[in-house]
Parts: structure tokens; C-alpha cells; sequence
């Protein structure tokens, strides 16, 4: 018992290190990639391919003037960024990074907390991030920051519905909500994205918007909104924000690769013939290849798409994909009623 | 007439914009996502146009007007004599100058009797126009293809003799500008500026 | 016993932040104060081995009502003192409707049998099957009712969200 909790602190240390090390790269990577798309190289300058450059963005952060407008709300103008890097880091702990570890007799689950709830955990999680951008912008006392926070709200209570729309189809395949049998189901190559084609591709285009990417960056909207809801933000409160973004990315990243792409489970899986072990240790590698083929793709989004505008996007939302996230959870019952049996 | 047919069409790239319904696949944009998608992947693995400036330069033109260089002659003596002709004909009025009278025992340092002891570009007034070049009638002035670096004060940008001035041991290639052709005109004396 | 100091723990807050919602200024504190009582609670049911209502009480009061609660406040700018007539026959019907609440839980509490409750760690009625369970065999009716009052609701939200056609 000792050891196993012993185990578990360790693994929440090293996945929170993770997320951190990831979202700092994956700055660079989205500057890097920016470039590479619009036949720039981007930064190259801070050590080697410009792999110090999140270590120098982060220095400057720390060195900024921290300024707070006067007529802000003290407190909640520190609590906002604090929250919102609180609640985008809490995401990762029902998220089952591999399978388990054998050693001696003790079994290590590659996962921080095997809960019978994980997928309205993560849900939940991802439904109260919005209070730290509505808190931070509503603090701010600007009206611009307002505006971003209202935005933010408003978009993100309505691509919620959507996405729980798309995720009960998940849920009435597999028959669980805990996110350790939905991928431990997906066995091989039978990913859930064979069979939920319509689900994944709502989900995704929900989790742009719950994590406030192009083209759903109403919030921020740097041409019309100045930032939005970090307007007044500097230093490294702004950085929190920032920063959070990309922890976000990471967590959807790694939700839409646990949920729909098989998580740690790769094709011919049993046919390479490794001890149990090895076999995790790979798949968590492939976990973290899909993962960061899905962060891939949200930079590819965001440096392709235009923003959309506001009523294009409340109508997508409730008008398109929540029906069809509802015709999506009646084909599923349909389909899987025909051939149960 | 129509209007169309007489528009002059620059680039053939221009496109008459409709509001025709779209059809069905339009309306779902799907096939324009994936082919905006495409377009922007095509970029990724097409070769960059950085230039990784301090390293590597582009080309420049021959005749490129960047800073100032106040050249001397074979003996490393001063060519200006501080007549102001560059500043007569500076259309910014960036060039100022203090003359004074040399020494007998300054020959080896200024070739004419009179010289510049202030000569004074203001780099920030400057449009690099090269009329001062044209004017010079002692070829002490010639604009290079160095760059004026960046500062964080303007009065860092006033240029005096110190910058201007080409060192003794380090001359400065201006030869491509001194083509036949320059000093040919140069000394047309049926040229305006030369009467 | 770390049980217990948790229970403690969530206890206080949740009463600390539920007289803040009175005691605080600003409406919007108010708001916020009452989001963190709903955590406290949600945490209240984790105690109470009922991960699910827990999970659903935080989507659905601290993700959704409260967001919405926080936006209309946020856009109402409620910070003007005086926007209420505070007369005092106001005063004296919001204390006799206050009072009569408060009488009804000090009944409901001294009619309650603390022997009827089992051991919330044993229970597993708060776990998600278990919940289905009962909710779509013993209470379906109930259940479909309450789903047809949301639906009524909605078609309610949505003629006043209409407009009017001249």
C-alpha cells in the first residue's frame, strides 16, 4: 500500500513536469511550425534549432513590468490566471498515459487516478475553465476584456453541449465512463474512430473551441479584441494564461487520442511478441506520437483557418453540430441494437 | 459597353466576385477546409525565404545607396574640402559642416587647403537620395552598401567624422561607382552642375 | 479520521462561502462565492462515495448555471448601490419568507433519524451503475417526467427568445 502511494505522487510530479515541459515546447513548436508554414524558419536563434527559446520567453516574462490597472478587482486579477493554469493542469489526472507495469508483484497503472467517472471528470474540468478567463476579464475592468470574457462564456457553454453530445455515443459503445476501459476497449486497431467517424469530428472541432484555438478565438481576437480577456495581463500572469493554452491543447490532445484513436494501443500490438512491460513503455510512446499528431494538427488549423464571426459561430454550434451530435448518439443506438447480436 | 472587357487585368489572377448560391458541398466548406489545409502543408516543405541575416547577406546592387563614406585619397590624406556642395544640394538637409583652414603642418593629412573639422550626417533626415555623391567635385563622398545599424537614441544617428570618415587601414571598395561613365559625367562641363 | 477532517474542512468553507454570499458587496463576488459553496459540496459527495453526483454537480451548477449566472451579473454591472427599493415593507416580507425557510429546515432536521443512514463508504448507490440502475427501473417514471418538464421549459425559453413578428 506504502509503495503504491509512494508510486502515485511520483506519477502526478512527473506528469505535471510533463505537461509543463510539453506546453513549454509545444510555444516553440507552434512558432516553429507558424514559420515553416508561412516559408519562415521562426526562432532559430536561442541555442540549437532555437530549443532554448521557451527558456528565454519565459526569463522575459518573469522580467516584465507587472502592472495591474487601478480600478481592477485585486484579488480576482491574480486568482483568474491562477485558476485558469490550475483547472487546465487538473485535466491529466484521470487520463491513462499507458497501460501497467508489472514489477515483482506489484502492479503500476500508468495512471494518476482510475475513476468510474473519467470521462465527466475531464468534462467537468474542461466546463469550469472558463471561470478564470470570466474572472480575469471581468477584473480587468476593460471593456474589451469584458467583451473577450463574455465571449468566452457564451462559446464555451455552447460547444460544451456538443461535445457531451459526441462523447455519450462514446460512452453508449463501450458501456463505462471510466477513460482506462474505453481505451483498454479499443484493442489494436479497433479505435473508436472506425466506428464514431461523426462523434470524432465534432469532438474535435469542440475541443477548438473549449480551448479557445483558431478558429474559435473570439476571447482573444487580437484584431478586434486588443488580446480580449487578457488584455490588461502582463508579466507572468499573462504568461499563465498563455502558457494554460497550451496545456489545454496538451490534455485535448491526449483526450481526443485516449477516446478516439486507441490510446496507448497500437495495430499487430501482440504479434511483436514483447514482455508485458515493454509492450507499455512502447505504447506510451505511441500515446505521445498521436498526441502530438493532434497538437500538430491544431497549429495546422490555426495557421490555415480564419476566425469565425460571432453569430457564424454560436449558429455552428447550436445549429449544426449539436443536431448532429444528436443524430450521431440515435445512429449509434440504432446500429448498435441491429447488430448486438 | 461592358466595363469588364475594357478593365485592364494586371495579373490575370483577379476574379469577378459573385453571390451565387452555393451548392451543397460548398455550404458544407468542407472540400475548401481540407484544400486550405493542403495549401498551407504545401508551404510547409517548400524551401524558406529567410535569410539568416548576420551570417549570410543578400545581395546588394552594385549602385546601392547605404551610409556614407568620406573617402581619402592614395596618401590616406582627406579628400573634402568642406566647399558644402553636399549640403547645398541635400534635398533633407541632413549634411552639415564646419570648415577651417589647414595647417602647414597638416599636408599629410588633408589634401586641400581647406577642410572639414566638422562634417555631420543626420542619418534620420537622410533619404540616401546620393545627391551629395553627384555634387561632390572632389570625390570625397560616396554612399556604400553598408547598412546604418539600429539605435535606441536619436542622437546616436548624427554621424560625425568619426563614423563618416573611411579609416586609413581598412579603405572602403567604391569603385563600382567610380565607373568611367560617373567620372566622365562628373567632368561634362555642358552638365548644370558643373557651370 | 482524515475523513473527518476533510468533512470538517469542506464544511467550513462551504458555510464560510455561503455567508459570503450574503455578506459580500459585489454581486459578483456573491457569485463566485456561491460557485466555490458547490464545490464544497460537490466535495461533500465525494465523502459520500457518490462520484457521480458529485462529477454532475460541479457540470452542471459550477459549469453551466453559474457561468450563466457570473454572465448576466457580469453584463447587469449591479455594482450601483440603491438599484433595489429597500422600503420596509420589502424588508419585513423578505424576513418572514427568510424565517419561514429557516423554520422549515430546523422541522426537517428534528424529524430525521440518524440511525436510517448507512455508512457512506459501504453505500454504492452514489456510484454511476448503481444510480442507473435505480434511476431507469424503480424511479423511470419520475425520471421521463422531470425530462418532459425540461423539454416544456426549453419550449418555453425558446417563445420568449423569439421575435415578435410585426
Amino acid at each position: 500500500m506504502d509503495i503504491q502511494i509512494l508510486y502515485k505522487s511520483g506519477l502526478i510530479i512527473v506528469i505535471l513536469l510533463l505537461s509543463l515541459v510539453i506546453a513549454m515546447y509545444a510555444t516553440l513548436a507552434e512558432r516553429k511550425i507558424a514559420g515553416f508554414f508561412q516559408d519562415r524558419l521562426g526562432p532559430n536563434r536561442a541555442g540549437i534549432f532555437g530549443l532554448l527559446q521557451p527558456v528565454a520567453d519565459g526569463v522575459k516574462l518573469f522580467f516584465k513590468e507587472e502592472f495591474m490597472p487601478a480600478t481592477a478587482d485585486k484579488f480576482l486579477y491574480v486568482l483568474g490566471p491562477s485558476l485558469t493554469m490550475l483547472i487546465a493542469l487538473l485535466g491529466s489526472a484521470v487520463i491513462p498515459w499507458g497501460n501497467t507495469l508489472v514489477i515483482g508483484n506489484n502492479v503500476f497503472p500508468l495512471q494518476v487516478a482510475d475513476v468510474n467517472i473519467g470521462v465527466l471528470y475531464v468534462f467537468a474540468v474542461t466546463s469550469i475553465g472558463v471561470y478564470g478567463i470570466m474572472i480575469g476579464g471581468w477584473s480587468s475592468n476593460n471593456k474589451y476584456a469584458l467583451m473577450g470574457a463574455v465571449r468566452a462564456a457564451s462559446q464555451m457553454i455552447s460547444y460544451e453541449l456538443a461535445m457531451g453530445m459526441a462523447l455519450i455515443a462514446i460512452v453508449m459503445m463501450s458501456g463505462s465512463l471510466s477513460l482506462h476501459d474505453i481505451v483498454a476497449q479499443q484493442h489494436g486497431i479497433h479505435w473508436n474512430v472506425w466506428y464514431q467517424p461523426i462523434g470524432f469530428f465534432v469532438f474535435v472541432i469542440c475541443a477548438f473551441a473549449e480551448t479557445n484555438r483558431t478558429p474559435f478565438d473570439l476571447p482573444e481576437c487580437d484584431s478586434e479584441l486588443i488580446g480580449g480577456y487578457h488584455t490588461e495581463y502582463s508579466s507572468m500572469k499573462l504568461g499563465f494564461y498563455l502558457f494554460s493554452e497550451y496545456i489545454n491543447m496538451f490534455i485535448s490532445s491526449a483526450m481526443i487520442a485516449s477516446l478516439y484513436f486507441g490510446g496507448y494501443n497500437f495495430p499487430f500490438l501482440h504479434e511483436l511478441g514483447m514482455s508485458h512491460n515493454w509492450l507499455t513503455i512502447v505504447g506510451t510512446f505511441v500515446l505521445f506520437a498521436k498526441i502530438g499528431f493532434f497538437m500538430f494538427l491544431f497549429m495546422w488549423v490555426r495557421w490555415t483557418l480564419p476566425r469565425f464571426r460571432y453569430d457564424q459561430l454560436m449558429r455552428f454550434g447550436w445549429k449544426v453540430l449539436l443536431p448532429l451530435a444528436i443524430v450521431n448518439i440515435v445512429a449509434t443506438g440504432v446500429i448498435y441494437e441491429l447488430f448486438k447480436k | 459597353m461592358n466595363q469588364d472587357s475594357t478593365k485592364i487585368s494586371l495579373t490575370n489572377r483577379s476574379k469577378v466576385v459573385s453571390n451565387k448560391k452555393m451548392s451543397f458541398l460548398e455550404s458544407l466548406y468542407l472540400p475548401a477546409i481540407f484544400k486550405g489545409m493542403f495549401i498551407t502543408m504545401s508551404h510547409f516543405f517548400t524551401k524558406k525565404a529567410t535569410v539568416q541575416y548576420p551570417e549570410v547577406k543578400r545581395p546588394v546592387s552594385d549602385i546601392y545607396r547605404g551610409m556614407h563614406v568620406l573617402k581619402r585619397d592614395e596618401e590616406g590624406r582627406e579628400r573634402c574640402t568642406a566647399c558644402g556642395l553636399c549640403a547645398l544640394s541635400c534635398p533633407a538637409e541632413a549634411i552639415t559642416m564646419i570648415a577651417k583652414e589647414r595647417l602647414e603642418s597638416e599636408k599629410h593629412l588633408y589634401r586641400e587647403e581647406k577642410y572639414a573639422a566638422v562634417y555631420e550626417i543626420n542619418m534620420l533626415r537622410c533619404i540616401y537620395c546620393g545627391d551629395c555623391e553627384s555634387a561632390c567635385p572632389k570625390e570625397a563622398i560616396f554612399l556604400t552598401d553598408r547598412f546604418v545599424p539600429s539605435e535606441v537614441a536619436r542622437d546616436n544617428f548624427i554621424y560625425g567624422k568619426d563614423v563618416l570618415l573611411e579609416p586609413k587601414d581598412a579603405p572602403i571598395d567604391v569603385s563600382k561607382r567610380q565607373t568611367p561613365e560617373v567620372l566622365a559625367f562628373k567632368k561634362d562641363k555642358t552638365q548644370l552642375h558643373n557651370k | 479520521m482524515f475523513q473527518v477532517y476533510l468533512f470538517l474542512f469542506l464544511s467550513c468553507v462551504a458555510l464560510f462561502s455561503a455567508m459570503m454570499v450574503l455578506l459580500s458587496k459585489k454581486p459578483i463576488h456573491s457569485v463566485l462565492y456561491l460557485t466555490l459553496t458547490f464545490f464544497a459540496l460537490a466535495g461533500h459527495y465525494i465523502l459520500l462515495n457518490a462520484q457521480f453526483l458529485a462529477v454532475v454537480h460541479v457540470i452542471v451548477y459550477a459549469g453551466a448555471i453559474m457561468v450563466l449566472f457570473l454572465f448576466t451579473v457580469m453584463l447587469l454591472n449591479l455594482n450601483k448601490e440603491g438599484q433595489f427599493p429597500k422600503t420596509t415593507l420589502v424588508k419585513i416580507i423578505a424576513a418572514i419568507a427568510g424565517g419561514l425557510l429557516f423554520v422549515v429546515l430546523i422541522g426537517s432536521l428534528k424529524s430525521f433519524d440518524l440511525a436510517t443512514v448507512s455508512n457512506p463508504a459501504v453505500s454504492q448507490i452514489g456510484l454511476v451503475k448503481n444510480l442507473g440502475k435505480t434511476l431507469f427501473s424503480q424511479y423511470l417514471l419520475p425520471f421521463e417526467l422531470s425530462s418532459i418538464l425540461f423539454l416544456s421549459a426549453m419550449v418555453g425559453a425558446v417563445m420568449l427568445g423569439k421575435k415578435d413578428k410585426e
